[in-house]
């Protein structure tokens, strides 16, 4: 990690910038919104990369439950952590995209709920991971990532009966885009995906090096109690 | 006696037992959901038609909120004189302890939706436009949606730093489809539109989260 890691970092540094640039000054201005729009290319590749985050989280989650594997359970947390920040940023662009498009905040219409929702399931995954005491907290988080990945298409399907009388004006709903609009949400989505895997891997190691202090911790207040205060 | 069944019957009729005598649960949930009913009248001018837009809304909100009183005392009782240590160590299969605590809550709960509909009804001036026998089976699906998903969260966060917050952080998002179905199911009743889908899919929930639950009980109560 010591050697590749400043060099992944300072190339998605630079691939951040190009994508940065791509956004800012290549991407032709959308018609009728003007230059708000550019936040789209921060605002969907955030939501796909907590998508798959979270994608990850449910396969880790399951693989620890069967085979109780430590590594398993650090990707799980990593990914649920990082996931809910990219959520975060996505639920934070989206009505500051809206305010002037639509000219409200915020309407509970089926992906602004359902990304909510999913966003609260996994703020409270990570409380419990926060307050749990046990030292099997590992394996309550993994039973508890299953359930809220058994929720997603639930709550899919009950938003997408809840209110269909409101209009939807969620962009993609079979509109067409410029291809150079999509070549340079691509770019973003993709520098923001090494991005994500950087933080997952810093992340991790973090995590990896905490849980080796604590071990000694308990290793040294083992051998002589008297020490460990 | 040591069959599945035998257990399952044996718990919950000391758990029923013990609520007759104390009715520590049945009190506090039913004086707290007159206070969301006092509350909530407080916030806007209950006419008839006013209430049918919001009272699905309402009611369960107060179910809601009484329910958690319910569940979070539902492990604390067992915890007192290690009895879920002695459970653990003991060969009764985990699960029927499960269903018997399931049983518990649902029963308290519906109690408490039963004592408290009339009230609903004269505070509110609710009459349902629709048939009025749906509004029973929602009732009885969203309230085994609520008490499963709590009974489980609530032995999830037995061994959490302040158990009695963790409980409604966990159970609140994750049965938020249920809730979406419950609240929209009872809305439609009251309103005289259909709610068969809502139905459907309050059942579905029921089936797929009763069956989850079952299969991680097992790994979620030996976690210590």
């Amino acid at each position: 990690m010591k050697k590749a890691f400043p060099i992944l970092g300072v190339l998605t540094a630079l691939f951040l910038a190009y994508a940065f640039y791509q956004a800012l000054w290549v991407a032709p201005t959308e018609q009728t919104m003007g230059n708000v729009q550019r936040i789209f290319y921060y605002h969907v590749p955030s939501a796909i990369i907590g998508f798959m985050l979270f994608f990850i989280n449910f396969g880790a989650s399951i693989f620890y439950l069967i085979k109780r594997n430590p590594a398993a359970d650090m990707v799980a947390l990593v990914t649920a952590e990082v996931g809910v920040v990219f959520l975060t940023v996505n639920l934070v662009t989206g009505p500051i995209w809206a305010r002037p498009v639509w000219g409200i905040w915020w309407t509970w219409d089926m992906r602004l709920t359902s990304t909510l929702v999913l966003w609260l399931i996994y703020v409270s995954y990570l409380f419990l991971r926060r307050f749990s005491s046990s030292g099997e907290t590992p394996l309550l988080a993994a039973a508890l990532a299953v359930l809220g990945a058994l929720c997603v298409p639930f709550v899919y399907f009950s938003i997408w009966f809840f209110r269909t009388q409101h209009p939807q004006p969620v962009m993609g709903g079979g509109g067409s885009i410029d291809p150079r609009m999509l070549h340079v949400l691509l770019i973003n989505w993709l520098a923001f995906s090494c991005f994500a895997f950087l933080v997952c891997w810093a992340r991790y190691r973090l995590e990896q090096l905490q849980r080796e202090v604590d071990t000694a911790y308990a290793m040294e207040s083992l051998r002589d109690p008297r020490r460990s205060a | 006696m040591s069959a599945p069944t035998g257990i399952t019957r044996v718990t919950l009729l000391k758990d029923l037992r013990l609520e007759w005598r104390s009715k520590d649960a049945i009190n506090s949930m039913l004086f707290f959901s007159l206070l969301v009913v006092v509350v909530f009248a407080f916030s806007f001018d209950p006419t008839a038609e006013e209430s049918r837009q919001i009272a699905g809304g309402l009611v369960w909100v107060a179910f809601l909120f009484a329910a958690v009183v319910a569940l979070n005392q539902t492990w604390a009782r067992e915890i007192r004189n290690q009895v879920l240590d002695a459970y653990r160590v003991s060969p009764a299969p985990p699960n029927s302890l499960f269903i018997a605590k399931v049983l518990g809550n649902f029963i308290f709960v519906s109690v408490l939706e039963a004592l408290m509909t009339p009230l609903f009804i004269m505070f509110y001036r609710l009459r349902a436009l629709g048939p009025a026998w749906q509004l029973a089976l929602v009732a009885a699906l969203g309230t085994w949606a609520l008490v499963v998903n709590g009974t489980f969260f609530a032995a999830m966060s037995l061994r959490t730093r302040s158990r009695e917050i963790m409980l409604p952080l966990l159970l609140f998002p994750f049965s938020s489809p249920a809730l979406i179905a419950m609240v929209q199911a009872t809305t439609a009743i009251l309103n005289g539109e259909g709610a068969h889908f809502w139905i459907v899919l309050l059942a579905t929930y029921d089936l797929v989260f009763t069956t989850v639950c079952l299969l991680l009980f097992e790994t979620v109560l030996n976690a210590e």
